[in-house]
């Protein structure tokens, strides 16, 4: 048995909310995906399989829907309904990002699901909250993450370039991860109580609190970060920390040496790459690299050597960049204790062999199509609770007969 | 004050930095005892943000780092001298008496302190152990060390995120810090619900990088399933929508220094809206384009709203397309989205700091009806609640305690 097994969650189908049943699925919760008859739009999202389109065959939709089974529900008849009503009777959790007051209209909201199964979760996920003025103000990952900071501190030093929504969908997925941390411990309560309850999760709120010196550095000190190319937003002025490596892959440098040692072991390197003789700043680094000589960041404006001392670390970090590839410089930066990280593309970190060691592909069936494919792996390795894909993603009404029976 | 929803779950909390401190606040904020363990011969240094800034009004010290308030409203602080063998004894009395240890130390601190895994379950049958570090506690990088923007660079997360014929954006905070802390307090609920169900315990071993990796899903498919690599010409371009799916889709200027706005139309409708805006910034005889046809030259097309949009301020491009219907908002700023924003009321709750004062903090995004959320106090003071954990869980007299911090102990 695995941590939710036997626990039934009811999911309405709808994009925002997707990750949310597959992170509880993949752990051996039994979700039952409700869709309407016409299907979820979200079947149609690319990119697809064959590059055809389909409603079974969106790489979305197979992502973000395994370990579910689906069927079909039309709400607006009361038949549906019914339907609906027995399948909550029975159920842990329902999750769901309705539009604000559809699921009321429908006679079927929280306080008339509770009411019925007192034990229900109800998690609600919206773009501003349920009782927002602007609930019914329309919105997607891009308007998501513009209005709520994310894109504020993401960019390039240039100003004149526009700031960047970092990456697709993770807007979304931070209300995910918000309403499975609020549907799991809702479920801790029930477990010692019997008592269910319903939970207003805000999109607009989740991302709000999910920009880490964004807040607080208005919140605290009401400074006003600035973005910058590929590192931390801030108010004050910070050194480049990208490199571009000899084969054009770009790294993340991280923050250059301050302490001797950092200097130290960054010196060794680059004589180790012979490169000493074409790097006259070298003797900075030895000046770095010593206890007495090596400045403190506060030093900066009062010795008059620290400003050098310190722009040579981030210089000899872009000489040796410039003699080798990216995987080379990541792994002998690593090997010597100075951390750096490659910029993959997300298909390079997923055949590193790192991330294949722990068991980040697995391999999913697709009976109908005679094959299986690999899939992205678990978030976390749980000895006692493995994370499993217990199935590939429902196809239309798969299983209405399953779960309805006749 | 009501029970909270984690009421009576006890957490011997060896976390730090965002990465690892986030997921104990969520704990903390529904009642979970956190006790957070510091060193006192480094001043708590574990943790590199303890006394860092942002500084409220401007004064610094041990107690008043910003950023340390923020990741530990709700927390208990305690002070234990891992090199010293009667530390290392009262430490394992406090995992006797925990449901869960937690840390985000580099792999293998604990058990070179003599806490593996197996031994604090000699200690305590039942005990969740979770960890979050970077590479995780198994994998030929176990070693490496990572920061977030180290996570994100190796996960394909800072790759996803640029325009073209630039390098890469990243992100410009530590996305992975607060979602690697997510995900670690989504593993110890699911650990506690385990524990709860079945009487076991386990090790959780959280890879802060791995965990990254599966927020890449739909690219990754492609490429197992299609072949496809995102590392190609013309991507990242992270402002339009990925894989064709949506035009116009992009961030524009506005009036004023450093003033944007983002726009999305979602299908046709939201297109058709869009170019029959009265003085909009669509010609009305386009109305009828399909999205192949708004994509064959998108450049152009953002430069036709860019020229609209620079013209007007932000929110008020925003209040005329969500009049119409049409996905759009402003990019907020941190003081217009902290301070003036209605659908952030409460969200920033005020703790009481014993040094700092009154402090806003991020909150919740969630509102429960039965068990709600709570966060009142500040981050502790290092060894600021000695006496009462010792005291209270080991049945220490204050005298007793305060011999172990004359020792050097506590």
């Amino acid at each position: 048995m695995t941590a939710l097994t036997g626990i039934r969650v009811i999911e309405l189908a709808r994009e925002p909310a997707a990750l949310s049943g597959k992170l509880l699925g993949d752990m051996g919760a039994d979700v039952v995906l409700v869709e309407p008859p016409s299907g979820d739009p979200a079947r149609h999202i690319p990119p697809f399989f064959e590059d055809q389109p389909g409603p079974d065959r969106s790489l979305w939709w197979w992502h973000h829907h395994t370990s579910k089974r689906g069927v079909c529900l039309n709400l607006d008849t009361a038949e549906g309904r019914d339907r609906f009503l027995a399948l909550i009777s029975e159920a842990d959790m329902l999750i769901e990002a309705e539009p604000a007051g559809r699921l009321a209209s429908l006679g079927l909201d929280h306080d008339e699901l509770l009411r019925r199964r007192p034990e229900l979760i109800h998690v609600s996920i919206t773009p501003y909250g349920r009782t927002s003025a602007n609930a019914q103000v329309p919105m997607t990952d891009l308007t998501l993450m513009a209005g709520a900071g994310p894109v504020w501190s993401c960019g390039y030093d240039d100003h004149s370039l526009p700031p960047v929504r970092p990456s697709d969908g993770q807007g979304y997925y931070t209300a995910c991860h918000y309403a499975v941390m609020a549907a799991l411990t809702a479920l801790v309560h029930r477990l010692g109580t019997g008592e269910g309850q319903f939970i207003d999760v805000s999109m607009h709120q989740a991302s709000n609190v999910t920009t880490e010196g964004g807040s607080y550095n208005w919140l605290v000190a009401r400074e006003t970060v600035l973005r910058k190319t590929g590192r931390h937003a801030s108010s004050f002025p910070t050194s480049e920390s990208q490199v571009r490596c000899r084969d054009g892959i770009w790294l993340c440098s991280g923050v250059p040496p301050r302490a001797p040692s950092e200097f130290r072991r960054l010196l060794e390197w680059v004589r180790e790459c012979g490169l000493e003789e074409r790097f006259p700043e070298a003797v900075f680094l030895e000046m770095g690299a010593q206890p007495e000589t090596c400045p403190s960041i506060a030093d900066i404006g009062i010795k008059d050597e620290a400003p050098a001392i310190f722009s040579a670390g981030r210089d000899a970090l872009v000489l040796i960049a410039e003699s080798m590839d990216a995987y080379d410089f990541f792994i002998g930066s690593q090997n010597r204790n100075i951390p750096s990280g490659i910029i993959y593309a997300p298909e390079e970190a997923f055949e590193d062999p790192h991330f294949r060691a722990r068991g980040c592909q697995v391999e999913v069936e697709h009976p109908e199509l005679g094959r299986s494919f690999r899939y992205a792996g678990a978030p976390y390795a749980m000895g006692a609770s493995p994370w499993r894909i217990s199935r590939r993603a429902p196809m239309l009404g798969e299983h209405d007969g399953e779960v309805f029976g006749g | 004050m009501k029970k909270g929803a984690l009421s009576g779950i006890r957490i011997c909390d060896f976390t730090g930095q965002l990465a690892g401190a986030g997921a104990t606040k969520w704990l903390a904020a529904f009642g979970a005892e956190v006790i957070r363990i510091e060193d006192p011969v480094r001043k708590g240094s574990w943790d590199i943000l303890r006394g860092m800034p942002p500084y409220k009004e401007g004064k610094s010290g041990l107690e008043m780092g910003g950023a340390f308030n923020n990741h530990n409203v709700g927390k208990l602080g305690i002070t234990l001298n891992m090199k010293s063998e009667r530390g290392r004894e009262l430490l394992a009395e406090i995992i006797r008496q925990s449901d869960c240890v937690t840390e985000n130390f580099a792999a293998g601190v604990l058990e070179r302190w003599g806490f593996s895994y197996e031994r604090m379950k000699a200690i305590k049958p039942d005990i969740i152990y979770a960890t979050n570090c970077g590479f995780g506690y198994s994998g030929p990088y176990r070693e490496y060390k990572t920061w977030g923007p180290i996570v994100q660079a190796v996960s394909g997360l800072t790759f996803a995120s640029g325009l073209p014929d630039q390098p890469p954006a990243g992100w410009g905070f530590s996305y992975m810090d607060h979602t690697g802390a997510y995900y670690m307090a989504i593993a110890i609920l699911l650990a506690i619900i385990h524990k709860k169900r079945t009487g076991e315990g386990q090790f959780v071993d959280l890879a802060c990088t791995e965990t990254a990796l599966t927020l890449n899903g739909p690219a990754i498919m492609d490429w197992t399933v299609n072949g496809r690599p995102s590392r190609r010409p013309g991507e990242p371009n992270s402002n339009r929508s990925a894989y064709g799916r949506m035009a116009p889709h992009g961030i524009y200027p506005c009036k004023g220094d450093n003033e944007w706005v983002a726009i999305a139309c979602r299908n046709d409708a939201d297109w058709r809206r869009l170019s029959t805006l009265p003085g909009g910034p669509i010609d009305p005889a386009h109305a009828g384009n399909t999205l192949a046809e708004r994509q064959a030259d998108e450049d152009s097309l953002e430069a036709t709203i860019a020229a609209w949009t620079a013209e007007r301020g932000k929110y008020d491009v925003q209040a005329m397309l969500r009049a119409a219907g049409i996905p759009c908002s402003a990019v907020q700023k941190p003081e217009e989205r902290a301070d003036h924003d209605p659908d952030t009321s409460g969200l920033f709750p005020v703790v009481t700091h014993k040094a700092m004062g009154e402090v806003r903090v991020d909150g919740i995004p969630a509102n429960f009806s039965a068990t709600p959320w709570h966060m009142d106090a500040g981050a502790p003071f290092l060894g600021g609640d000695n006496e009462d954990v010792f005291g209270r869980l080991l049945g220490l007299s204050p005298a007793e305690v305060a011999k172990l911090h004359e020792e050097g102990v506590i």
